[in-house]
């Protein structure tokens, strides 16, 4: 695997507020980018909505803190929370170690698979963050 | 004092954060390291082994002359009197309210020679004040651009100090200072520091700070110093329970409602802002400064609300995950009759109250 792949996995779909979603069947898992954990330094708190809450795309659904700074998450689809990565509580760093895989932070039951269509794709998501760097 | 609108300025160790991948943000019009790598990797070296800090940001006031006691003494709460040549105390700068224009170090470099250390964000403020009260035999120069400042921190910070300079800072105590050399250069060592920790805060000339910077790193690798940026400083700090300007005291916070009575002397005489609180030492303090720790989880920040059983009683100053204690913690005014070590009371998380208590300070004090 090459280090982009690492940092912008191609199988994902990214928000322009830095999260991603993996889709599978009719439930998307939900976390924040490599680049997203990156800004943010060392995460030191998480706090996620109860399962069987339901988000709405684009709104606010949890809480990632890191040293320094509070940063709201938002949620990439419509849908009910399914599963919580409960593992955070005692050990947010796993979204700094591995964003993509231990450091997920919520399955969502995809209400509208159309909301999908308002994602970036790994390439698209790529182009934005170079823009935003210069 | 500060060049082109939007123009940061820079320290002398500019390049060398660069090179050693500072992330670099504003801070009082500066352009500083908050961080090399990770904030928690460099918090606990400097508990473990040393941090190096560029704090060359801080504004230094020279004060000299036959008044410069008498200037001192009027101008800051603390007994400067009692300090002896190579002395130094924490002190403040206060108003006719008793509140803080700034928050300060006094060096006493002679009997008629003085040196402040103030806030940053402070220096053009606190030098205009100064200078406007100053009469008589006393010269006050604003020397911010004559000094760099590095700061070793940590309990084998003077260890690695030690191994580049010929001053014995063995006979060096807290609050006190030696002039000497160190790599070659002239300079102030202090055995002060902004962490909690053992350490020494080295003034030097600009032009030699980042050769002195670049030694230190390579004499103190192998005991574990690292670089270390202002958001280390921060918890460390806060961890320390020592008061950051602009956060936790202000023009508006007296000093003795910041918990500070230790820095005010009465006894010395008059001086600015007496008179206030010696009333409020009569009716006593309508608020104070405490510290508490998270019962529910959550970090406080500040700026959150503090309630205690339910109604609005305060407000959250600092607050952080304490990195070495292990605890989220933080500080804030709360009613004076509150104040107590043990009372619960509520820190307003996004909306929701999430329950804290009134803890003694500091969170961390270093064994000795």
């Amino acid at each position: 695997m090459s280090k982009e792949e690492g940092i912008y996995p191609e199988d994902l779909k990214y928000t322009r507020e830095h999260e991603w979603l993996a889709v599978q069947g009719n439930v998307g898992t939900v976390g924040i980018t490599h680049y997203a954990q990156s800004e943010l330094g060392d995460i030191v708190y998480v706090e996620l909505p109860a399962v069987g809450t339901q988000v709405v795309g684009g709104e606010e659904f949890g809480t990632v803190e890191s040293v320094k700074a509070v940063s709201e998450i938002f949620a990439p689809v419509s849908g009910e929370v399914v599963e919580i990565n409960t593992a955070l509580g005692s050990g947010p760093e796993q979204i700094n170690g591995d964003p993509y895989g231990a450091g997920w932070l919520v399955k969502i039951k995809i209400a509208d698979p159309k909301d999908l269509d308002g994602l970036l794709s790994s390439g698209a998501y790529r182009k934005y963050i170079e823009e935003e760097a210069n | 004092m500060t060049g082109a609108a939007g123009a940061l300025r820079t320290t002398p160790l500019i390049d060398l954060h660069r090179e050693l991948g500072a992330r670099l943000v504003e801070f009082a019009g500066w352009q500083m390291p908050v961080q090399y790598g990770s904030i928690l990797e460099e918090h606990q070296a400097v508990r473990q082994a040393a941090g190096l800090f560029d704090v060359s940001h801080m504004g230094e006031i020279e004060i000299r002359g036959g008044g410069a006691l008498a200037l001192v003494q009027r101008l800051t709460c603390n007994d400067a009197a009692r300090l002896e040549p190579g002395a130094a105390q924490y002190s403040a700068l206060t108003t006719a309210k008793g509140t803080f224009v700034d928050d300060i170090l006094v060096y006493r470099r002679a009997r008629e020679e003085f040196l402040l250390v103030v806030n940053a964000g402070n220096a053009g403020k606190a030098f205009a004040w100064i200078a406007g009260h100053a009469e008589g035999d006393v010269e006050v120069v604003d020397a911010s651009a004559r000094w760099a400042q590095l700061a070793v921190q940590g309990p084998r910070a003077a260890a690695i100090v030690q191994s580049m300079t010929a001053v014995d800072l063995g006979a060096i105590r807290g609050y006190h200072f030696a002039e000497g050399s160190i790599g070659g250069v002239g300079a102030i060592l202090s055995r002060t520091g902004y962490t909690g920790e053992d350490g020494f805060e080295i003034y030097l000339p600009p032009e030699a700070a980042a050769t002195v910077a670049r030694q230190l790193l390579r004499a103190g690798a192998g005991a574990g110093l690292r670089p270390c940026g202002l958001g280390a400083r921060d918890t460390l700090r806060l961890e320390a329970a020592m008061p950051l300007y602009g956060n936790d005291i202000d023009e508006t916070t007296t000093v003795l409602e910041a918990g500070l009575s230790r820095i005010v002397r009465f006894e010395k005489g008059e001086f600015v802002g007496r008179g206030a609180l010696v009333r409020q030492k009569e009716i006593g303090i309508p608020r104070q400064l405490c510290g508490f720790e998270m019962i529910d989880a959550g970090i406080p920040r500040h700026g959150y609300a503090i309630r205690v059983d339910g109604r609005e009683a305060g407000t959250v100053t600092s607050g952080t995950l304490g990195p070495w204690v292990k605890q989220s913690i933080g500080m804030g005014y709360v009613p004076a009759g509150q104040a107590r070590p043990g009372q619960h009371v509520q820190i307003v998380i996004r909306e929701r109250e999430a329950k804290a208590a009134i803890v003694p300070l500091p969170f961390y004090r270093r064994p000795r």
